[in-house]
Parts: C-alpha cells; structure tokens; sequence
C-alpha cells in the first residue's frame, strides 16, 4: 500500500462507499480501507452468529432459530423510497445490475391507539378508516391539491403561494383536524417533528408528492423497495462499482491513522506500520473522533419474531411510523419489519426493529410502545448509540467526514449528505435528473 | 471474477468464478463471451459486465458475468459476489503452485458461505503451458472429487475447453429452481458503466 492516491476512504458504511464510487468514476485513484474484516460499517448487515457476538458476547446464536447464513439483520434500518434520492444514485451509476428489490407490503401508522394503514391518495383518503365521513372529503380534497399540484402550472395553484404560505395555514384552508395534521405530517410527508407546520408548505407538498408517486410506481401496499439479503448489500454494491473502476479495496485494517502535516493538512494514512499517501481523506466519524462533536443518541430494538407485525393484514414486510403528538414524545418512533421474503431471515421469521432518537437517560424504556405493537417476540435486543457530526473545516484540512446514520425511515437525509461532501470533495455537484420512468418498466 | 447464470422466465441465478490474481478469470470469460484472446491483458477498468447465453437440451441458459475488479487481490471479496449463488467455476493457473492453493481456500469460503446446493467446478487454466506445468492433473482431480467439484483443465488462449466447462456448469444446475420466494425486480440501468452483451449458441 505504499502508493500515493488522490483519494483515500475509510469505512465502508452506505455513505463511504457511495462516495468510494462516484470518485472512482470520476477517475480518481481511490484506495478504500475498513478496519473491520466485513464491508458496510455500521450501515452492515449481521449474519446470526453475528449478532449474538455483537448483543449476547456469545460466538455461536442458539440452533432453534436456524442457519445463521439465512439471517441478515441491518445495523441501519431503514427503507428505500422507491422515487427517491438513493434510487436516482443507483440508476446514475448503474449500480441497480448488482442487486435486486422487492416492494415493501405495507405504510402504516400509529393514531389514536391504534395501528392503521397510511393512505396517500384522495381515493385512499376516502375508504380509510382513519377519519370519519366528513374528514375524509377534506382530506381527499387536500390529496387531489397535492396530486394536481404542478410548480410549473399556475392554474394548479389555486391562488396560494406554497413557497410563503406555512403548511399549518395550508392545511388550515381545507379544515383538516389534528390527528389528520398528524399523519399527514409524519407518515405521509415524513417530517420527523413538527417544525414543519410553521414552515413553507412547499417541501411538505413535494414530499407528499414523492410519497405519493412512489405508492404508485410499483404497485405495492407502500411507496418503498427494500433490497433482497437486506440493506448491507447496498454499500458492497457501491464498493463493487469502485472497484471496477479501478479503486483498490483493503479490509481488516487495524488502527488506521491519518497523517498530517505541520499545517494539519492530509498527507496520508498508516496502518500496520505502512504509510499511504493521499491527497484528501474521506471517512466516517469513527476514523477522526477528533473531528467530530455528539450531536444525538438513537435507541433501537431488534426482535427476531415468528409472525408478522399484528394488525398490519399480515404483511411481509412493512413499516409503522409512531408519530410524536400520539405518544406524547418530541420526536417520532419508527417500527420497521422484514422477513424470509425478503431472504433476511430463514422461512417463518420475521425481523423486527424499533428505533427513535433517544430523549431520556433510559432509552430503552422509551421503545416500549414501538415493542408492544410487535406481540410476542422470539428474541429481543437493545442497542444505543451516539450520533456525530464533523466540526473540521475541509477547505483547511482535506478532511471529508460524514454525518452519523439518523433514524430516519428511508435515505433521502443519507443521500444529501453523501451529494453534499461529493460538492466539497470535488467542486461539482451531481446531476441525478435520471429517468426515473423506466424504473417501473423493469420488473422481471 | 463472478459470473451469474440467469435462466430465462423467473430463474435468476448467480454463479462465481473466482480465483487468483492472474489465474486466468478474465481471458476465460473474454474466451467464453466473444471468442477472443488478449495475451498481455490489463485489468479491465470500467468494463465489468458481460453476458452470454447458451442452449443447452431444449433450455436456453444466460450467463451473467461479473468481473471482480481485483477485489480478491487483498481478500476483500464482498459476499455479495456469491449471495445465493447457483454455481461457481474456481480458477487456477496449472503453472503457479501457489494459485492452486489458493484456489482451495475459495473452494473452502464458498462450501462455508454460499449456497449449499451450488454446483462447484474448478478449471485448471493455462493448460497450453503445458512444459510450465506445476499442478499435475491428477492432484487437482483428487481434490476436486474430495470436495465434490468437477475439473477441467482450460486454456483460455487455444479455447480448450472453455465453452465445455460453462455448458457442464448449465447442464448440471437443478431445472427447476425452488420458486417458493418470488425473485426480486432489477431497477433498470441508466448512463454509467458499460454493459457488453453479446449471443451466440454453442
């Protein structure tokens, strides 16, 4: 590894990879390092054994939940909108060919106690049980203004102004009650917290939009895809497409340290006494604790189940999103579940997470209405952990950190993320206006 | 280097073909795809899929064929390479000893990952040399039966044998793939990476 390299990444979390990729393409000499002897960082995903290693310090995962291969449980739950940011990435770059998805089953949400399905549609709207008769004609109405709604075409504005406009005075127009504000705002929209009433409507109207346009692009019970062997195929698929365009890939590197000079500039990285050179150094918070500040705690639950999600029609696969105002919380609660047949656990089970960002001393305690929605569980497991934030100045150091994974429910925040440091790293942006027509074209 | 077998109607299939560095992977697939030999070849950058279809009995199989991009140079191969893999060609040069041996250690990483039922082929590679010969093929014959693979010996620059070891590998896989769990949907590829395809029938 003695060589000089524009650029070198440590960590192959989603983030790093994507990056590793892009680089790579834009022909640069990447050199991609881990110090863990598997791709993905905390953006992996566990086989059994790993698993009980990781919460039970124990080597091998008891022989009644069957073969630990079957079994990939994410480090980083959550799902892909199927129109959104991460999936205009992988048509870019043609990283789509290395892996497949199937839709996820079913979009719920957790309202006046009870688990019910998101609709998003003013036909939706209109057969969900979620409001009562009347309430379903106003938010069916708001649903068609939403549909309707074309930037581009004033006649669909219908006389307000989106970008001044708050979504609260918006909503205000159409006389939608509390509990529809409320799903509206976190199951369909997908704010995490409440902000967004007193913000300009216009990004609550895209991202319902969005939500909304990937509901119908491929036919499922929700708008989201989820890679088959689960997420932890995303980051290889990414380090795959590095590779092939030449980036030198290097696992199991213990103690990689990052080397700089007298004006704290990058000159390289070492790991077991070897030196490489580089140019600007990309990696995770984990690479450079020194450069980084704490910024949130996530609290998650992981529970291999025998059954799915209970009140979610049997689903397969599927998400539950616990919004903050219904459980008296200051930010949101998300339940997400996978199973065989999306191959990340063996014929008849079900992988199951709780996650939220942590807002008291004893987390755990804090999953407890997340968990209840599960029924009976086979195996549970607590994790916690702290989230980062780089406080380095890149344009002085040629330092580029990403953020820490957040609990948010799909990857639009991860990809803007990755677009802004690509920004940084290389003065360009991206150009992900990709067709994203062809994508419902192509199922096999 | 990977390879993925994709039989038409819903049997998608993946199958690896790995091996040392210089064991001969890519002039074997250059061999099998469009009938070409490069002697001098450098590693290919950009270029990492190929495909190419054979008929074999009244079935049609399409094989698809990924490159590794050196990934396996310092043993960072991503499982996803052979995730639910149908079959596998492990490659050696019959001229480097050490190639061999490392071919043993793939065999041993897929019968401890991969698909328990993938059929395993090994190809002893650069067959045409033979007065460099250091594996003979009795040694690589014995083990391939020990650890239930079949063996050819291949020569990528003469053609022997290069088609064969890909139209066993067809004929050996199950007909029927078990369908229970319905395969997943490819997103459709934009701009990027090329992607060669060519067909032609055996």
């Amino acid at each position: 590894m003695d060589e000089e390299y524009e650029v070198i990444v440590l960590g192959t979390g989603l983030k790093e990879c994507i990056l590793s990729g892009l680089l790579s393409v834009d022909g640069l000499k990447v050199l991609h390092m881990d110090r863990n002897d598997y791709y993905g960082g905390e953006s992996t995903s566990l086989n059994l054994n790993q698993l009980w290693k990781k919460f039970r310090g124990e080597e091998k995962a008891p022989a009644h939940l069957g073969s630990s291969r079957d079994y990939n449980v994410d480090m980083m739950p959550k799902f892909m909108m199927a129109n959104g940011k991460l999936v205009r990435v992988l048509i870019h770059t043609d990283v789509t060919k290395y892996l497949s998805f199937k839709a996820v089953d079913g979009s719920y949400v957790f309202v006046k106690g009870k688990v019910q399905k998101v609709p998003a549609t003013p036909m939706e709207a209109l057969k969900s049980p979620l409001m009562g008769i009347f309430e379903k004609r106003r938010a069916g109405k708001f649903f068609s203004y939403v549909q309707d709604y074309d930037e581009k075409d004033p006649k669909t504005h219908d006389g307000v102004d989106l970008k001044r406009v708050t979504t609260k005075e918006l909503i205000a127009k159409f006389g939608l009650d509390e509990n529809t504000i409320d799903f509206i705002g976190h199951a369909v929209a997908l704010h995490s917290n409440d902000s967004h009433l007193h913000q300009p409507a216009y990004d609550t109207v895209m991202r319902m939009k969005l939500y909304a346009e990937s509901l119908a692009r491929f036919q499922g019970g929700s708008p989201y895809i989820y890679p088959l062997y689960g997420l932890g195929e995303l980051p290889q698929a990414f380090a795959r497409l590095s590779a092939v365009y030449g980036g030198t890939y290097m696992l199991n590197k213990p103690e990689c340290t990052v080397e700089f000079d007298e004006e704290g500039k990058v000159v390289g990285v070492t790991s077991e006494g070897e030196t490489a050179k580089c140019k600007k150094v990309v990696c995770d918070p984990s690479y450079l604790p020194n450069k980084v500040r704490k910024i949130g705690r996530v609290a998650r639950a992981i529970a291999i189940m025998s059954h799915p999600i209970p009140n979610t029609n049997d689903s397969q696969s599927v998400q539950v999103i616990l919004p903050q105002k219904q459980l008296g919380r200051k930010s949101d609660m998300y339940v997400f579940c996978c199973s065989y047949s999306h191959n990340v656990a063996p014929k008849g089970k079900f992988i199951a997470f709780v996650s939220t960002d942590a807002e008291t001393d004893n987390p755990q305690t804090e999953l407890k209405p997340g968990i209840d929605l599960l029924g009976p569980v086979d195996e549970l497991f607590f994790d916690i952990y702290d989230r980062y934030e780089p406080v380095n100045e890149p344009t002085l150091d040629n330092c580029f950190i990403s953020t820490s994974y957040d609990a948010t429910t799909h990857f639009d925040t991860t990809v803007v993320d990755v677009l802004n440091m690509y920004k940084l790293i290389t003065g360009k942006e991206l150009d992900l206006s990709v067709d994203l027509n062809a994508a419902s074209a192509a199922e096999e | 280097m990977i390879v993925g077998i994709v039989i038409p109607k819903d049997h998608r299939l993946t199958k690896v073909l790995l091996g040392d560095v210089g064991a001969g992977k890519s002039s074997l697939v250059l061999r099998f795809v469009k009938d070409q030999f490069v002697e001098f070849q450098e590693s290919t950058i950009g270029a990492a899929f190929f495909s190419q279809t054979l008929a074999v009995n009244d079935a049609t199989v399409k094989f698809e064929i990924w490159d590794t991009a050196g990934q396996e140079r310092y043993h960072s191969l991503a499982p996803m390479y052979y995730r639910g893999a149908a079959a596998a060609i492990i490659v050696f040069d019959i001229t480097n000893q050490a190639s061999f041996e490392r071919a043993k250690k793939w065999v041993q990483e897929l019968q401890a990952q991969g698909n328990p039922n993938m059929v395993m082929a090994l190809a002893g590679n650069k067959a045409d040399l033979l007065d460099a010969r250091k594996v003979s093929a009795e040694e690589a014959e014995t083990y391939a039966q020990e650890n239930s693979l079949f063996f050819m010996e291949t020569s990528a620059k003469t053609a022997t044998n290069v088609k064969d070891i890909f139209y066993e590998i067809a004929k050996r896989l199950p007909r029927v793939q078990p369908s229970e769990n319905p395969t997943g949907m490819v997103l459709p590829s934009g701009s990027g990476a090329t992607a060669v395809s060519s067909s032609c029938c055996a």
